[in-house]
């Protein structure tokens, strides 16, 4: 689903991602580990162009979206985020919260057809008659929208439990919720991959088991993830291909039960005998 | 002070036989005219403005819109307002050959050059709101656009409310230089309620406290407004 070719980040003269190859297929729950500083956020970050990469390719369903032409916006749409410090929109309630990137984007699509509609007699006008376009259709109003988004996000809601929280302001909730609503906003995009940047590491120790359960139901699912941790039960348990980073490149990818059995590279060996 | 009755008296047979108050009350309407919708134009061309310059610059466009945006907070924040008023209605207009009253040339000028200082005011609170609300938006999608002005200004104007009060107050203030293009606003009125009585101490007087009663009006006004903008916020 995705593939990664040679990707390369440089901040100036710092060499953050030094070339690297990897392919993510459909259904994988990747967990990236590596020491501070190693790149493994910039590489997730660069996954969706939130850092532009300054070399390499990442094919995305078939596109290159490290190509600075494409629109970059109509591929975030099927790439979830989510972020170390949950980063939901601080003046809308948890429920516009979620809401608000599913309505915004469809009504654009709406008023886009409506448009290319009013503005086809005009258009055909100019067209050989055997190429003349028949208006789009258009099934569904604002309202539509907007109330089939409404009861997603309330489904959404319940799933994690927080249904009574719909209409309460981000800043009420603790950690732990923000964090998950931050994980179904994600998902109300129904995207094809989900990339969590340290999802857990800002969350007090209590909190952490309920946003994990939470991705660990996704991952029963069949949703494809990209995770970068430092939850190394997390990683043995859930995943199914496991990435060792280290001054910006790829060291070892394995899976879980081969990662922590045998590992062998003597930088990943070191690593592992640190932190478990 | 003695006749200070005696004055008092004479501004009142003026303001009310002579009709001053109907000039009171016009120079009223045009000051909070030229105040009101000169903050409205302020806001809008500042919002533009900030957004334009916080624009990541890799590439040429946001570059040069950048260096046009600069250009203009320059411009009026290197001159005077009065000298403002003067060159538009004594330079800018006749070479255009336009016809503007004075108080249509006021509102103009107010507006602009309230918008250069909206401007940096809105850039700051803009930077003031974090970044990752941005990252949060471009990450479900939303374009640069929508997500400043759905996410990232609706928090700024909540951090420079109190500002955005100041530069309305300096704004209502500052209307009492547009005589010099031939608009009656208060200053106008009173002093010709002052010459018309030979008589100036009781009307400048009144007119002080007319403007401290706007100023004050204005202080509850955005009190009551940050409150209501402050539902979201957990400091309240």
């Amino acid at each position: 689903m995705i593939d990664v070719i040679n990707l390369e980040k440089q901040f100036g003269d710092n060499k953050v991602l030094n070339g690297i190859n990897f392919t993510v297929n459909k259904g994988d729950i990747v967990v990236v580990i590596g020491p501070s500083g190693s790149g493994k956020s910039t590489f997730l970050r660069c996954l969706n162009c939130m850092e532009d990469p300054t070399g390499g390719q990442i094919i995305f369903n078939g596109v290159d979206i490290a190509d600075l032409k494409v629109d970059i916006n109509v591929h975030r749409r099927h790439m979830g985020m989510v972020f170390q410090h949950f980063n939901l929109f601080n003046n809308k309630t948890v429920i516009q919260n979620i809401m608000l990137a599913p309505i915004h984007l469809q009504c654009k699509d709406l008023r886009r057809a409506k448009l290319h509609n009013t503005l086809l007699p005009l258009t055909n006008l100019f067209r050989k008659k055997d190429k003349k376009q028949q208006p789009a259709a258009i099934t569904t109003a604002k309202s539509e929208i907007v109330a089939k988004s409404r009861e997603q996000a309330l489904n959404l809601l319940k799933r994690i439990g927080l249904e009574d929280k719909a209409d309460s302001y981000p800043s009420t909730l603790s950690g732990g919720q923000k964090q998950r609503v931050a994980i179904v906003r994600s998902l109300a995009m129904n995207p094809d991959v989900i990339l969590f940047d340290e999802p857990t590491s800002a969350l007090d120790p209590e909190m952490v088991g309920e946003v994990l359960d939470l991705m660990k139901s996704l991952a029963k699912e069949g949703m494809t993830m990209i995770i970068v941790t430092h939850e190394m039960g997390f990683a043995r348990e859930v995943a199914n291909k496991v990435v060792f980073m280290d001054q910006g490149q790829i060291l070892e990818c394995n899976t879980p039960d081969a990662f922590f059995g045998s590992p062998k590279n003597p930088r990943l060996k070191e690593f592992l005998s640190k932190v478990l | 002070m003695g006749n200070f009755d005696r004055k008092i008296e004479k501004f009142i047979e003026i303001f009310i036989d002579y009709n001053g108050y109907v000039r009171v009350l016009e120079g009223l309407k045009n000051t909070l005219l030229i105040a009101v919708v000169g903050l409205i134009i302020g806001i809008i061309i500042g919002t533009l403005i900030a957004t334009a310059r916080v624009i990541p610059k890799y590439k040429i466009f946001p570059r040069i819109l950048n260096g046009i945006c600069s250009f203009y907070v320059a411009m009026f924040r290197g001159t005077p307002m009065v000298v403002q008023l003067l060159v538009c209605y004594y330079v800018l207009l006749p070479l255009m050959e336009v016809h503007m009253t004075g108080v249509q040339v006021a509102i103009l000028v107010f507006g602009l050059n309230s918008g250069a200082y909206i401007s940096e005011i809105m850039r700051s609170g803009i930077q003031s709101v974090d970044i990752g609300q941005m990252e949060a938006g471009r990450a479900v999608g939303l374009p640069f656009g929508t997500t400043m002005f759905k996410i990232i200004i609706p928090q700024a104007v909540k951090n420079i409310l109190p500002t955005l009060g100041n530069e309305f107050i300096t704004l209502i203030k500052e209307t009492s230089v547009v005589s010099f293009v031939g608009a009656a606003d208060l200053y106008v009125a009173f002093s010709y309620i002052g010459s018309n009585s030979y008589e100036f101490m009781v009307p400048y007087l009144v007119m002080a406290m007319i403007y401290i009663a706007l100023v004050l009006l204005i202080s509850l006004g955005i009190k009551i407004m940050e409150r209501s903008l402050g539902r979201s916020d957990r400091r309240h």
